[in-house]
């Protein structure tokens, strides 16, 4: 009887917490937002940052997309020629690639890169009181650290997965045109002609969202961190972490949002 | 009323993490233009008093009163601004390694937007010359150089911005005598010259005496003494007797035993 009291009070204290943690990140996200909109803005460090979260993730970005397009195309070729369809591979390919393949996996990838060095840095900023020292030099830390950042990310991750869906799709042509034997033409066609506006538009808006997602796991975990470097290899990981989960939450209640009817 | 209204009056502050009571009701005055040596054992939460001043640190109960007027009761925007008539050297340096020299120096001038780059450039190199600091060191990034310069840095930027109110955590904990006399001259300087007041808390009694005018201890998160500096080595208070002379034996010690 003690025992299934535990385990119900237990349940009850992570769910509260669980709770106070949404809540907790929800303020800290719309207080990050509104200090986007309001001066001072600070445009170097915006550019700095988005040069951080988008050219220096372009190499990762590039390799995961360009490998996803050829097995996309492999997998969906050796499914299909069982009901002689092979030359559906490459619909499947532009659309898993600009609808979902793209902005996920790119959102993932940039997580792990960008999150946790966001968290780290910001981390370490505050067990080292350079936090409170940028309060106390009339300088809102809010403002200063995490709005540029939510801004990047929200811009960046966007123009990463145009390139990501460039080069899934080029991916997918170059496996098909050169092993599987397909009409180069032919196979641009049938992309050309399949994708409509709606998956691109659709993975773009992913892509915001996701990139919103990472820069605000990576600035509450490093702005919340304590207790010194392992205060800050826990904000890390829990960056890294967090923001996986949330991009795979979203990606489904986007869809649902863009898709289901 | 004859009596000028203190710069910086604390009354019954309190402070608890959890059940671990840090303040415990501290009062405190400081008249504008003196400066305060607070004096106090490690982890009698010296530096938590500061940041409950500076808004870092919410405390839980008691009044922070600057020029007379309660910062916890004030609106949200004044309050952000008469906080940031204060200027502190924290106890780290807390320098911002992603910038360089200059720039942590110049902060607070360019985040007021109205100093181009350019001149707090050379105000940066002007403030580094007075801690002791070639203007060449302007370049280098905080992680290049030693701990005691890294604090000298710390102190310029503290400085460079001109505040009402300056704070210092242990400004020459690290440095040696002779660069901790030459910054215990600049902090008596800014005092004296820009009217400033100041509250120092350090643990040297050389630097107390050389900074205070004032001195007061803090022990179990109350003042227990505050007199004149130039008593803190013949207080009349055994326990701040102990503490600044440095014994094993006394009352101080007996407590921690229990
Ligand atoms: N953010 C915090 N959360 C929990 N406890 C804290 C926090 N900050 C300080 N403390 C506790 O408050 C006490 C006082 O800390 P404080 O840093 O003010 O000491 P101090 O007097 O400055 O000591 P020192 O001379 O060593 O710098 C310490 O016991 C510390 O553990
Ligand atoms: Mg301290």
């Amino acid at each position: 009887m003690a025992t299934l009291l535990d385990a119900v009070a237990a349940t009850g204290r992570a769910v509260i917490h669980a709770c106070r943690e949404t809540g907790k990140v929800a303020i800290f996200a719309a207080s990050g937002i509104s200090h986007i909109f309001r001066p001072p803005f600070y445009g170097r460090l915006f550019l700095s940052a988005l040069l951080e979260i988008g050219f220096f993730s372009l190499p990762v970005v590039a390799l995961t997309a360009i490998f996803t397009g050829m097995v996309l195309a492999l997998q969906s070729y050796t499914g299909f020629s069982r009901f002689s369809a092979e030359g559906a591979v490459a619909n499947v390919v532009v659309l898993s690639v600009t609808r979902e393949l793209g902005p996920v996996l790119a959102g993932l990838m940039v997580a792990g890169r960008v999150g946790a060095a966001m968290a780290a840095e910001i981390g370490t900023m505050r067990v080292t009181d350079q936090i409170d020292a940028l309060s106390t030099l009339s300088t809102n830390p809010m403002k200063y650290l995490v709005a540029p950042r939510l801004l990047a990310g929200t811009i960046a991750l966007p123009l990463l997965v145009v390139v990501a869906d460039i080069l899934g799709v080029l991916g997918g042509y170059l496996i098909s045109t050169v092993k599987l034997g397909f009409n180069s033409a032919n196979y641009l066609t049938r992309t050309m002609n399949f994708v409509e506006t709606m998956d691109v538009a659709s993975g773009l808006a992913k892509a915001a969202v996701f990139g919103f997602l990472i820069a605000l796991m990576g600035c509450y975990q490093g702005y919340n961190s304590k207790g010194g470097a392992q205060g800050v290899g826990a904000a890390t990981t829990s960056a890294v972490v967090a923001a996986s989960i949330l991009i795979l939450a979203f990606d489904y209640v986007l869809t649902e949002m863009f898709f289901a009817r | 009323m004859s009596e000028a209204v203190p710069k910086l009056r604390l009354t019954g502050v309190r402070k608890a993490f959890g059940d671990k009571v840090v303040l415990d009701g501290i009062d405190l005055v400081v008249p504008a233009g003196t400066s305060m040596v607070v004096i106090g054992g490690s982890g009698s939460g010296k530096s938590v008093l500061l940041k409950c001043v500076l808004g870092l640190i919410e405390p839980d109960a008691g009044r922070i009163e600057i020029d007379g007027q309660d910062l916890l009761t004030l609106p949200r925007e004044d309050r952000a601004r008469a906080r940031a008539r204060i200027g502190m050297l924290f106890q780290n340096g807390a320098l911002f390694d992603s910038l360089p020299v200059w720039e942590n120096v110049a902060f607070g001038l360019l985040a007021t937007g109205r100093v181009p780059r350019s001149e707090a450039r050379s105000r940066a190199a002007e403030y580094l010359e007075q801690v002791g600091l070639a203007a060449s060191v302007g370049e280098l990034s905080p992680a290049e150089l030693s701990g005691g310069m890294q604090k000298r840095v710390a102190l310029a930027r503290a400085i460079a911005a001109r505040p009402d109110i300056l704070f210092f955590d242990e400004p020459t904990t690290g440095l040696d005598p002779i660069m901790g006399a030459v910054i215990d001259g600049l902090i008596v300087d800014c005092v004296k010259r820009l009217g400033s007041t100041a509250v120092a808390i350090t643990h040297d009694m050389a630097s107390a005496r050389r900074i205070g005018d004032q001195a007061a201890m803090i022990h179990r998160g109350r003042i227990i003494w505050n007199g004149p500096a130039g008593q803190l080595m013949d207080s009349g208070n055994p326990m701040v007797d102990q503490f600044t002379h440095g014994r094993r034996e006394g009352p101080i010690q007996m407590e921690l035993r229990r």
